[in-house]
């Protein structure tokens, strides 16, 4: 059953509509990318789940019943517009933000205590916020989103402002978060991280649901059924077999090493190639080319605009 | 609700430990207490100095008119001219010296003071004052009227001691000093005027310090916006409060130090020195100058205070204080949380910075007349409300109209935090967006 699900959210503005009738159902324990293009609606999709602020239409489901203002101390939200205050001492400040969270302060410094000997910044307690780089207070607000615990976790741009290490570090910990079972939605414009996180995503764009899905699948649907080849042997009859029953794409060599990208029909697949080409050469590793996020998403976006100047021409 | 108490405790907290409220605390009783204590110290200074004049009488006709007071001796020199005293001036010990040079019924101007210091009004009108009264009587002398000694006498001793007696409800007479009420009526009004200020302002900048350090967002998704807002403004009060409190406390403290280490023979408190002199002349009495009757006057001071009801006078100010503070520092929380930039904040400041300041102009008219019309009208309006009504407090006000007034100013607050709430809401998370009137009435409309 879906964790979190929202159905039909529309949400106007004065002069635009940012949601129109967007649903999404976010399975339990999983890392959900909420994808698309500035200004898509993103942001407000995120304050409508969190109750920042409320829907013109539609329901918000959690665990099957409608969300209340008691859900909301079990998620932490991370901004992509971080902010603490600049003048209050790191320490602090953190047990403050973890109090209005509902842990106590007891539990709240025994649970930092632990974060910030993990992310070894132990020193940083009694500095203020402004004394710290921007990459340093950014962890500090990752601790202070994950330390109660909540069983949703929302990361707007979790990566931006991070260095690989510290990114990687990060990349760990959400990780290990959904180990420990909770459910993560992620929004982002990054879309390798996206490929290597997230297991659903759903692509927002003009405030509608442009696609959704586990993230497998999507690749799949946008593939383009290609396929990359690595082999030796008879080059020549081997291209010949390629261009005559398949479409070549590429062919490149190295020496007497040989890589080809061909386009397959669409009822071919990789065995049919194989089929073909084995008796004419040596295969030494073949791979079903999906497309990358990064291709699907300009893809999806650009559609969407040539669709909305049709409708205007 | 405990969430907007730790909202509460973490504004407060915050701020008491800055240091410029450790500073201004600090700072503010000392300038109060120095404004108390220095007056008095500069008196007590003047009070050593002995001054002799040499005076040289050419015509013969004035030796021995002019008195000596404590401060102030008069030598005439009989055997000197002016020459020899002009010469030997700066070894003779003299603060300065008068010549007459003619018979001043005749030749008004035939009299001048030297000296090689300026010559402070009081030696001047000394002067002038025991000369005029004997060349009046001279001149009356020679008129020749039989029995004129006693008609002077007569006519010196006609006097006049008015009295103020303001009549309570009950017929019960009190004694009342217009000018004590008109200077407690206008410290009230003047208070609550600089901490609307200097306290709305302080919420403003709070309101755009969360919302440029962008933690806004992180915050009103664990408490409601209107919480945040209710919380910041209520702590800030608070903050005010203790200020106005650690003032009061300090001072005292500091008076009363200073006064037992500088001023032990000191019969009286000095702070009350100014106002006892202020009241010796409103009642007409100058004649004050025995320790006994100026502990009367003391008295009568504690008297006439009490005669304002402290404890109700209190209550009220602490009532218009809050009220109007609440009702102000919301507007200024919706104005924080709608701007992006300080350098937007003076066209959203004006509407709300005018009616203070009518307030403290209708307020400073209103000692001199608290019955008239504008002082009710402005005394009844939520907005000046506030500020004139503590004007008017001391002069007693119809229960009937201080009742209309309180009502009207929590109606008017709740109005203006409902209406804060609501451009506050929309506000603290719109970023980069250039706002004018007609967006702030959009938001205003939003219903959720």
């Amino acid at each position: 059953m879906a964790f979190l699900e929202a159905r039909g959210i529309v949400k106007r503005f004065v002069n635009h509509l940012a949601l129109d009738k967007v649903d999404i159902a976010i399975p339990q324990n999983s890392i959900y990318g909420l994808l698309g293009p500035n200004g898509a609606g993103k942001t407000t999709l995120i304050r409508i789940i969190n109750r920042i602020t409320g829907p013109d239409e539609g329901t918000l489901l959690v665990n099957g019943h409608e969300l209340k203002s008691s859900d909301i101390r079990d998620f932490g939200y991370l901004p992509e517009e971080r902010g603490l205050y600049k003048k209050m001492k790191v320490g602090e400040q953190a047990i403050y933000l973890a109090r209005l969270k509902g842990l106590s302060r007891k539990d709240a410094m025994k649970r930092l205590k632990y974060w910030f000997e993990k992310f070894e910044i132990q020193a940083w307690w009694d500095k203020k916020v402004e004394e710290l780089s921007k990459g340093m207070a950014q962890k500090v607000q990752f601790i202070v989103t994950v330390l109660h615990e909540p069983s949703l976790l929302i990361f707007d741009e979790p990566f931006s402002g991070f260095d690989p290490v510290n990114a990687a570090l990060l990349k760990n910990e959400i990780l290990k978060l959904k180990e420990r079972g909770a459910t993560i939605i992620f929004s982002t414009h990054n879309m390798a991280s996206v490929e290597e996180l997230c297991d659903h995503i759903t692509l927002i764009n003009n405030g509608k649901s442009m696609l959704e899905g586990p993230t497998e699948e999507v690749r799949r649907k946008f593939s383009q059924h290609l396929v990359k080849i690595d082999f030796s042997g008879n080059a020549q009859a081997v291209k010949k077999i390629l261009n005559e029953q398949f479409s070549l794409h590429r062919l490149e060599a190295i020496d007497n090493h040989y890589t080809a990208e061909v386009k397959t029909g669409e009822d071919q697949s990789l065995n049919h190639v194989l089929q073909s080409i084995m008796p004419k050469c040596h295969i030494h590793s073949c791979q079903e080319l999906l497309p990358s996020m990064n291709d699907i998403f300009i893809q999806v976006v650009n559609q969407k605009d040539l669709s909305t100047q049709n409708q205007k021409s | 609700m405990s969430k907007i108490s730790l909202i509460i405790e973490r504004e407060y907290l915050t701020r008491v430990r800055k240091k410029s409220f450790i500073i201004m605390s600090i700072l503010g009783p000392i300038l109060f207490a120095a404004m108390m204590v220095i007056p008095a110290w500069l008196a007590s200074l003047e009070d050593d100095e002995t001054k002799i004049i040499a005076v040289i009488d050419e015509t013969g006709l004035y030796s021995e008119q002019i008195s000596d007071t404590p401060l102030l001796k008069f030598e005439f020199l009989n055997n000197q001219n002016e020459q020899e005293v002009r010469q030997n001036f700066s070894e003779s010990g003299y603060y300065a010296f008068l010549v007459i040079s003619d018979n001043l019924l005749e030749k008004p101007d035939a009299i001048s003071l030297y000296s090689d210091s300026q010559i402070t009004m009081d030696v001047k009108d000394h002067v002038r004052r025991s000369l005029i009264q004997y060349l009046k009587e001279s001149k009356l002398t020679s008129y020749d009227i039989s029995g004129l000694d006693k008609i002077i006498d007569d006519l010196e001793n006609i006097d006049l001691k008015i009295s103020t007696v303001k009549i309570g409800d009950d017929g019960t007479e009190k004694q009342s000093s217009a000018e004590l009420t008109m200077i407690i009526s206008m410290a009230f009004a003047f208070i609550s005027y600089m901490f609307i200020f200097i306290y709305g302002a302080q919420v403003m900048r709070g309101v755009m310090e969360e919302k440029t350090s962008r933690i806004v967002e992180v915050i009103v998704s664990s408490v409601k916006p209107f919480q945040l807002m209710m919380g910041k403004i209520i702590g800030l009060a608070l903050v005010a409060l203790t200020q106005i409190l650690l003032w009061v406390v300090l001072t005292m403290l500091i008076v009363t130090g200073v006064k037992s280490v500088f001023f032990n023979d000191s019969p009286l408190p000095d702070a009350s020195r100014p106002q006892t002199e202020l009241l010796q002349n409103l009642e007409n009495s100058d004649q004050v100058t025995t320790p006994t009757s100026k502990e009367l006057q003391f008295n009568n001071i504690m008297e006439m205070i009490k005669s304002l009801e402290p404890g109700k006078t209190l209550l009220l100010f602490l009532f218009y204080f809050f009220g109007g503070y609440l009702l102000y520092s919301a507007l200024f929380a919706a104005i924080g949380g709608a701007i992006d930039h300080e350098s937007d904040q003076q066209q959203f400041m004006l509407p709300i910075t005018i009616p203070i300041i009518i307030a403290l102009y209708v307020a400073m008219m209103t000692f001199r007349n608290p019955g008239s019309e504008i002082a009710f009208w402005f005394s009844i309006i939520p907005l000046t409300s506030p500020i004139v009504m503590m004007a008017r407090v001391p002069f007693e006000v119809p229960l009937w109209e201080l009742l209309l007034s309180m009502f009207l100013l929590v109606a008017g607050f709740i109005f203006t935090t409902w209406l804060a709430g609501k451009i506050y809401r929309t506000g603290i998370l719109m970023y980069g967006k250039k706002v004018d009137y007609k967006e702030i009435w959009k938001w205003i409309r939003y219903s959720d």
